[in-house]
């Protein structure tokens, strides 16, 4: 596989901020499910090239770690706490609703690909329970009325 | 390094600072239990079965991984321990499956051992079972998840001992699983290191798995037949319709060179010896097709014909050609047979490296050669040509531990990238071929160094190379066929100079035993010329003919010609190795001692079935010179040893085998005219050696340790300590040559046998593990070509 510009120029920076090749593995890993959505196996292939390790070795970290995949998943990732401060401020049900809402499970995506629903250990926000992030943003304090909100807005940019 | 003191259980102890609070334990007896902790590989920590208290420590400690200090208090028994114990297995136990009843592993499963002695009766889990089928990964290696318990020891040796890296682990905590390389299957070097270091059941072989029980097994220490390394591999045998059969190859008797290791050849490859193959009556051609006859008929037939040519022809037209796998017992009693029976020194093997240049260039230097024991703890190791990982599996592991554990320097110096550059300080990849110019530059001929330059490999840094060498102390020095003749002699006179110990790298299991103890149409045992006076002729009864004999290939033309009218082959398959033209030895009356119908078998007048080195008694001198005793383990029904054919053929042909085999007492020549010393009067100088070394003369003329009492009396370099041998020891024998004459070492004569990991010659081709590997691997290779 070549990597894009924008990856590479970030390897060649970023390998020289660690002592050991290796070290820049798991940096890499996220930069490259980023662009591509998920780390390929060609992706795992060049990486374990780039950093003198064997595709197996980067298989063992990516299996280790549940935020990267080998697979891509919906558009929108929305990862739900469901770790005791959420939980104690009603994960479950946001959870639940998530589910009904989007008519999938836990760890599945929607036949069009827009949203992936997974649940996930305590994200650092418990001051603003219960919590969830999608891709990299934030939503707090949820209630169902605010998760209706927040996939029904997605869906209206997407049909836009 | 300095001493620490500790205090274990209320015992005082003094170890080298560093040592692991497990080990320092283990050398006072103390056990402490342990799944992860494997001695030699890196340290893990997952287990959690080996806590114990050390004083003014909150919690309690893994002593696999906390190194002693002085003033240590600690405590290996206590409620809290053994508690903490139960609780451990008790999780390993969560979702193992308790299959011990079929498990290969049952009853020398560390995990039963462990369980019955730290474990508690009861289990509070009591969620189902999280059930995975059996995978088969390759075609030696089997994973049944559910029974591992995760402690890494497969991982590492794979990664680390190995340097094959083909398992990983995936997931993480109850979702861990160990993984091959390819997703659902594995590309290896197929060794089985990770099955046999497995403490549990979850890895198991596709050679053993479902067989038997453990304890329905004999165990036999004996030595490899394959490869020259000599590695010692604990057979396992039990009763069977045509006798023993060997059902497991492994090296849980770690006492050997080997150590650990074992490569697939020495742990799989024995199951040659159970195929349905093997010649089980001796034959007799008839017209073109052989015939079943009895063993009376088929040895009279030989001898009456041999006689019959040695009549009409005289003993030049008879020839020997001896094998690299039969013992030394076997191999000087044929060149014995040959010279004093046939009255010819026509006689050779298969030549795998140049013994003969090696020994004339070490000259009668002690201390010369290294050990298989030597490659692992030098501090600096030269390694010029051969692929160790391939051909000598056990060496490549020496060196690679060495440079792991005790960080030697190595340097490799080959003509092909070869996979040991991975541990090298220094490698030098020169112009292919060029291995002998690098060694005649080494010795001082600055204008040969020439020929090894490449664009990537300078003049300078060739110089350099030498430069670094020279300072380099205890070096040892490995070298492959590559060399021979002259490059041997500068190779060693550059080395000698500084102190430097040699290894001369040959093919097969008794490739050097086949050379020392003299398969040659030009040298007696111990390499010492023909003609020469030596203690052969002294010592034996009858003549040794005086001028050298026909060589292989010779031999095969004088047979052409209609010159050579007989022939002797055992335990060797020249047709094939040689790709000689079967018709060539269509004129003459062959003779061929075998397992299988092999190439030559099946064009010979007269075939025996022969017994293979796990079926019989004798030793072995691995191609560093180290000496083991065979075991015997296996038994096939209708099979004789080499040993046994040749002294009954000497005898039908009407010869003393007295003289031949010093059994009985007489036969030897008796020393006449001395005054003084040990050998005076008229003593028997075999019974004076015996009674020397506190030995008994043997009874029968078939007992190979009569023909080893003489080997170890006459051959140089060979009296080395019987009972280390007994005891299962390798004895290292110096190569010491009887007079200072250069042995001719006719380099053209050296073929490499070119074998890979999963090849051995004849031999393997009738070995269905390395058949079904080598199937496997090429029709990957196939398909990756074809895309
Ligand atoms: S058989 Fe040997 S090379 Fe293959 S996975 Fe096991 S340890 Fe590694
Ligand atoms: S397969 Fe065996 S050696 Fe490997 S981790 Fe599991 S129990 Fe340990
Ligand atoms: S390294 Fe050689 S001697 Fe050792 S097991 Fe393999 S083939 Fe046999
Ligand atoms: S528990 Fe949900 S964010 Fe910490
Ligand atoms: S042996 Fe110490 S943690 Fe496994």
């Amino acid at each position: 596989m070549k990597f894009s510009d924008q990856l590479e120029q970030r390897f060649a920076t970023m390998v020289t901020h660690y002592p050991t090749k290796r070290s820049v593995l798991v940096p890499m890993l996220l930069y490259i499910q980023d662009e591509l959505g998920a780390v390929t196996d060609e992706a795992i292939h060049e990486i374990a090239q780039r950093t003198e390790l064997t595709d197996l070795e980067v298989r063992n970290v990516i299996s280790y770690y549940s935020m990267l995949r080998t697979r891509p998943v919906g558009k929108y990732n929305l990862q739900v706490c469901t770790n005791v401060s959420c939980l104690l401020r009603g994960a479950d049900d946001i959870f639940e609703h998530c589910k009904k809402k989007l008519g999938i499970g836990n760890k599945e995506s929607t036949p069009d690909g827009l949203f992936h629903l997974e649940e996930v250990e305590c994200i650092g926000a418990c001051s603003w329970a219960p919590a969830l992030m999608m891709n990299y943003e934030f939503h707090e304090n949820l209630t169902p009325a605010k998760i209706d909100e927040l996939i029904d807005g997605l869906k209206k940019k997407e049909e836009q | 390094m300095a001493d620490v003191t500790l205090t274990v259980d209320g015992k005082k102890l003094t170890v080298p600072a560093g040592t692991l609070l497990i080990e320092a334990c283990k050398s006072t007896g103390i056990e402490i239990p342990s799944f992860c902790y494997y001695p030699g590989l890196s340290l893990q920590g997952a287990c959690r079965m080996c806590l114990v208290e050390v004083e003014k420590m909150p919690k309690l400690q893994t002593a696999c991984t906390t190194p002693v200090a002085e003033g240590m208090v600690v405590t290996t028994e206590s409620d809290k321990i053994k508690q903490a114990r139960k609780a451990m297995l008790e999780l390993v136990l969560a979702n193992h499956p308790l299959d011990c009843p079929v498990c290969d592993a049952g009853g020398e499963c560390e995990l039963q051992d462990m369980t019955f002695k730290y474990g508690a009766a009861e289990s509070k889990f009591m969620d189902l079972k999280n059930h995975r089928d059996e995978q088969q990964w390759s075609p030696v290696v089997y994973f049944d998840r559910p029974r591992c318990i995760l402690c890494y020891r497969c991982i590492r040796v794979c990664g680390e001992g190995m340097d094959v890296w083909a398992l990983g682990i995936q997931n993480r905590n109850v979702g861990s699983v160990i993984a091959p390389n390819k997703e659902d299957h594995l590309e290896c070097e197929e060794c089985g290191m990770c099955i046999d270091i497995c403490p549990v059941g979850a890895l198991t072989s596709g050679a053993y798995r479902y067989k038997t029980r453990p304890w329905e097994m004999k165990h036999v220490g004996t030595v490899c037949t394959h490869c020259g390394d000599g590695c010692k591999t604990t057979l396992g045998v039990r009763r069977a319709d045509t006798g023993m059969e060997i059902v497991r190859g492994d090296n849980r008797d770690k006492s050997g060179i080997n150590g650990d290791f074992l490569c697939i050849k020495g742990r799989y490859a024995f199951d040659f010896a159970n195929s349905s193959d093997r010649i089980q009556q001796p034959l007799i051609k008839h017209e073109g097709k052989f015939v079943a006859a009895t063993w009376e008929q088929a040895l009279d037939r030989i001898a009456s014909k041999f006689k019959q040519v040695l009549a009409s022809d005289g003993p030049t037209a008879v020839g020997v050609i001896g094998s690299n796998r039969t013992s030394n017992e076997e191999n000087y009693l044929l060149q014995k047979f040959a010279r004093l029976v046939l009255g010819t020194n026509n006689i050779d093997h298969h030549r795998t490296a140049d013994f003969p240049a090696f020994a004339s260039a070490l000259a009668g230097n002690a201390n010369a050669t290294a050990s298989m024991r030597d490659v692992f703890d030098a501090p600096a190791i030269l390694l010029i040509g051969n692929n160790p990982t391939d051909q000598h599996p056990l060496l490549a592991w020496q060196i690679r531990t060495n440079v792991r554990l005790h960080r030697a320097k190595l340097y490799v110096v080959n003509s092909y990238p070869i996979k040991l550059r991975r541990q090298a300080a220094a490698f030098a990849q020169i112009a292919s071929g060029s291995e002998g110019s690098v060694a005649q530059f080494l010795g001082g001929n600055d204008a040969a160094g020439d020929a090894a330059v490449t664009p990537q490999f300078s003049r300078e840094a060739l110089s350099q190379l030498r430069d670094e060498l020279k300072n380099e102390k205890d070096l040892v020095v490995i070298f492959g066929s590559e060399l021979r003749g002259n490059d041997v002699t500068a190779l060693v006179n550059f080395g000698l100079a500084q102190g430097a110990k040699f290894i001369c790298l040959g093919d097969y299991a008794n490739s050097r035993g086949a050379a020392d103890m003299g398969l040659y149409p030009d040298m007696l045992p111990g390499y010492a010329p023909v003609a020469s006076a030596t203690s052969f002729h002294e010592d034996w009864v009858d003549e040794i003919p005086k001028s050298p004999g026909l060589d292989l290939l010779q031999m095969v033309d004088a047979a052409k010609e209609g010159k050579l009218k007989a022939l002797y082959v055992v335990g060797s398959n020249p047709i094939a190795r040689y790709n000689v033209d079967p018709f060539a030895l269509s004129k003459a009356f062959v003779v061929v001692q075998d397992m299988f119908l092999t190439e030559t078998a099946s064009i010979a007048d007269v075939v025996l079935p022969i017994a293979n080195a796990y079926e019989k008694g004798g030793t072995f001198t691995n191609t560093c010179g180290d000496v083991q005793m065979l075991k015997k383990a296996g038994e096939f029904a209708g099979v004789r040893n080499d040993f046994e054919c040749i002294v009954r053929i000497a005898d039908r042909m009407g010869y003393d085998v007295h003289k031949l085999v010093p059994f009985g007492g007489g036969g030897t020549r008796a020393d006449m005219g001395q005054s003084r010393g040990a050998q005076s009067g008229e003593a028997d100088r075999h019974a004076v050696w015996l009674a020397e070394h506190n030995l008994e003369p043997k009874m029968s003329p078939y007992d190979p340790t009569a023909m080893l009492d003489e080997i170890q009396r006459l051959v140089p370099g060979y009296d080395i300590s019987r009972l280390g041998l007994l005891s299962g020891h390798d004895e290292h024998t110096q190569l010491v040559q009887i007079t200072g004459a250069t042995g001719s070492g006719h380099p053209e004569l050296v073929l490499p046998s070119n074998d890979t990991l999963f090849t051995s010659g004849t031999l393997g081709r009738y070995s269905p593990t390395l058949n079904s590997v080598m199937e496997r691997y090429s029709t990957t290779a196939a398909q990756v070509a074809g895309d």
